[in-house]
């Protein structure tokens, strides 16, 4: 006879504890999957992460400080396919809990301060229109104003097509402050992950003075249905991925998600922005640039935050660093 | 900028789709005057200059100086094709990476030589095959655009037939965007577009006045600041006529901008293309926590009571909506 307690003991684990692996088929324990950064741990294929994830992942835990937050679409065509744009916004607000596709903020990577814009794939794939557009764009310019570096990690399907034009505009609007980093000195890393397609990658993901591809990510110019419908070709297998575009010397390293943090660190020790003088962009060396620049000798980072990075030492993947300016 | 700047409220009616894609099919035209129609038209002394110094000439895209009335000019544009023949040749003006690599080469020129650069603009888009892929089309579109951002002479861009994606954009960001009547312009083809949102190629009437690409919608979004009436039944019929009027609207954009200074030019081209789009400012809850001060960090650090906890570094879960930084 059985003994029944008087609480219920777990028979079977329940069935979203585990995550199938689309490229390998594997179920995976979702616990396993999380500690291992959403990585398969069988065949590596990279997981899609959000921005939360992608913001544990890269950054000094507590650092992030997130800009603009409050900028949210319009719908500036009245647009009406099945369902109306907005209702289309409303369902990936509810389902992402953020306000667009993309986030842009302050936060530092082992003490260095940076601008960094990330993408959300889930909200509506990741498509830009006028907000993501207005937010990297933010994203570069608060690099610029700050004098700091600017990274973009990106998951994006494309431009937004509810948005028409104005969403294609946004390559241009993304694309300009590029112009006027190179001119400033600021260094600007992309970062492509699974999916980096259409008008994000025909803007500012392509133009990173450093460009990092996660491994087997899809990459490319035209989505699979746009190609087919259109050449009537299918694209050869394995065309698209992040390896292809590295042997074909559109980006600069594969990196596995494990490292990813590191590599960008390392990076930035060496992709520093340049003094005033050293940048020769005529302007004057204010109080502020003379400021940033003693904290940048003193191996600090640049204004408030001076000092007070105590959390980085907690993340132990460059024992040292942080002193070694 | 208005909230819905073309109001509905609900799909657009049979008339406006049907008025969508006529104009659609007068862009498309087999017998709408191409750049090498309108250029000898326009222009004198054009010189049409090859190649991208890279790879190969990309017939898809054509280009050279040339000169309005007395004023020199680079001239810069796709090629489709008017027959069967010659659109296999133009691969009907849809350029490959090479192409663009070759309006930049021709753009740095022109900004060597101070002279203003004219576009035309009629492609149903970049190639999108393997070997487009290959040679890094999105590279090539992206990098065409910056130049075309910060580059120090004026740049006049007209839409002369099918402004299609980014393959139109590569040569289109402009100080004066000029469009003909019925030319049309757009994020994805009206096929494309139809494809994904309506699962439906039969669509692409419906997707062509959901996306307000004809001219005159162009112009109300701000993305074009001039439309150019064309004569008769459309540019196909009179194709002198439609030179003529082109003619004059480019010298007029270009004498407009001849006075500007570079430095003028490129902050108007940025605050142009700086304005675009349509974005709110919702209002947020104050009193979001920052944990920036030197107390609270540490508070973090050492868990001591009342201070916010330390985000947990292990919240992978893709679902999770409990942190600050989603700007809920």
């Amino acid at each position: 006879m059985r003994v029944k307690f008087p609480f219920t003991r777990r028979t079977a684990a329940p069935a979203d504890a585990w995550t199938k692996c689309p490229d390998c088929e594997q179920q995976i324990f979702n616990k396993q999957l999380e500690r291992n950064l959403r990585v398969c741990p069988n065949c590596a294929h990279h997981f899609r992460l959000g921005v939360r994830e992608r913001i544990g992942l890269l950054l000094d835990a507590g650092s992030f400080v997130e800009r603009d937050a409050g900028l949210e679409s319009g719908d500036p065509l009245g647009f009406h396919d099945q369902r109306p744009y907005p209702d289309r916004l409303e369902a990936s607000r509810i389902k992402t809990g953020l306000r667009d596709a993309a986030v842009w903020g302050i936060g530092s990577i082992e003490r260095r301060r940076v601008a960094i814009g990330l993408f959300d794939f889930r909200f509506m794939g990741g498509s830009m229109g006028s907000v993501v557009g207005e937010k990297i764009a933010r994203c570069f310019e608060g690099a610029l104003a700050e004098r700091i570096p600017a990274i973009v990690v990106s998951a994006s399907g494309g431009a937004r097509m509810q948005e028409g034009t104005l969403s294609l505009l946004q390559l241009a609007k993304t694309t300009a402050p590029l112009v006027r980093l190179d001119a400033a000195g600021i260094p600007y890393i992309s970062v492509l992950t699974d999916p980096t397609t259409g008008g994000v990658f025909a803007s500012f993901a392509s133009l990173g003075d450093v460009v990092i591809a996660e491994p087997r990510a899809l990459i490319g110019f035209a989505g699979a249905r746009v190609a087919s419908g259109t050449v009537g070709e299918e694209m050869p297998e394995g065309f698209q991925r992040s390896e292809f575009l590295l042997e074909h010397g559109f980006v600069d390293l594969v990196t596995p998600r494990a490292e990813l943090r590191a590599t960008i660190a390392r990076l930035l020790r060496t992709l520093r922005v340049p003094s005033d003088v050293e940048a020769g962009d005529g302007r004057a060396k204010g109080p502020i640039g003379v400021l940033s620049g003693i904290a940048e000798r003193l191996g600090g980072v640049v204004g408030e935050r001076i000092g007070i990075d105590v959390e980085a030492r907690g993340r132990g993947d460059a024992p040292g660093e942080g002193s070694s300016r | 900028m208005s909230e819905m700047l073309l109001s509905t409220g609900g799909p657009p009616s049979a008339e406006a789709v049907a008025a969508a894609w006529h104009r659609v099919q007068l862009a498309r035209h087999p017998a709408r005057p191409r750049t090498l129609d309108l250029v000898p038209r326009i222009f004198s002394d054009f010189t049409e200059l090859h190649g991208d110094r890279g790879f190969r000439d990309d017939p898809a895209l054509v280009g050279g100086p040339a000169l309005l009335d007395a004023r020199p000019v680079m001239v810069i544009g796709h090629q489709k094709g008017s027959d069967t023949e010659s659109n296999i040749f133009r691969n009907f003006g849809s350029a490959h990476p090479e192409g663009f690599r070759k309006a930049q080469r021709l753009m740095r020129l022109a900004e060597k030589l101070r002279i203003p650069v004219v576009t035309f603009l009629d492609t149903a888009g970049a190639f999108p095959g393997p070997a487009a892929e290959e040679r890094g089309q999105a590279q090539a579109i992206a990098s065409s655009v910056k130049l075309m951002t910060g580059l120090r002479v004026p740049i006049v861009v007209a839409i002369v037939g099918e402004g299609g994606s980014g393959g139109a954009l590569a040569i289109g960001v402009g100080d004066v965007v000029l469009a003909l009547e019925n030319a049309v312009y757009a994020v994805i083809s009206p096929e494309g577009c139809a494809a994904i949102l309506w699962r439906s190629p039969e669509a692409a009437p419906q997707a062509a006045a959901a996306m307000r690409m004809t001219a005159a919608d162009q112009l109300a979004l701000g993305v074009v600041d001039q439309v150019i009436e064309e004569p008769g039944d459309g540019a196909h019929a009179d194709h002198d006529a439609t030179a003529r009027r082109l003619k004059a609207a480019i010298g007029a954009a270009l004498d407009r901008l001849a006075e500007a200074s570079p430095e003028a030019l490129l902050a108007n081209r940025y605050a142009r293309l700086r304005s675009i789009g349509l974005v709110r400012e919702a209002q947020l809850p104050v009193g979001e926590p920052e944990p920036a001060t030197l107390f609270e960090r540490l508070g973090q650090l050492l868990n001591l009571p009342g201070a916010q906890r330390r985000p947990a570094g292990t919240g992978w879960s893709g679902d999770d909506e409990d942190e600050s930084e989603g700007g809920a």
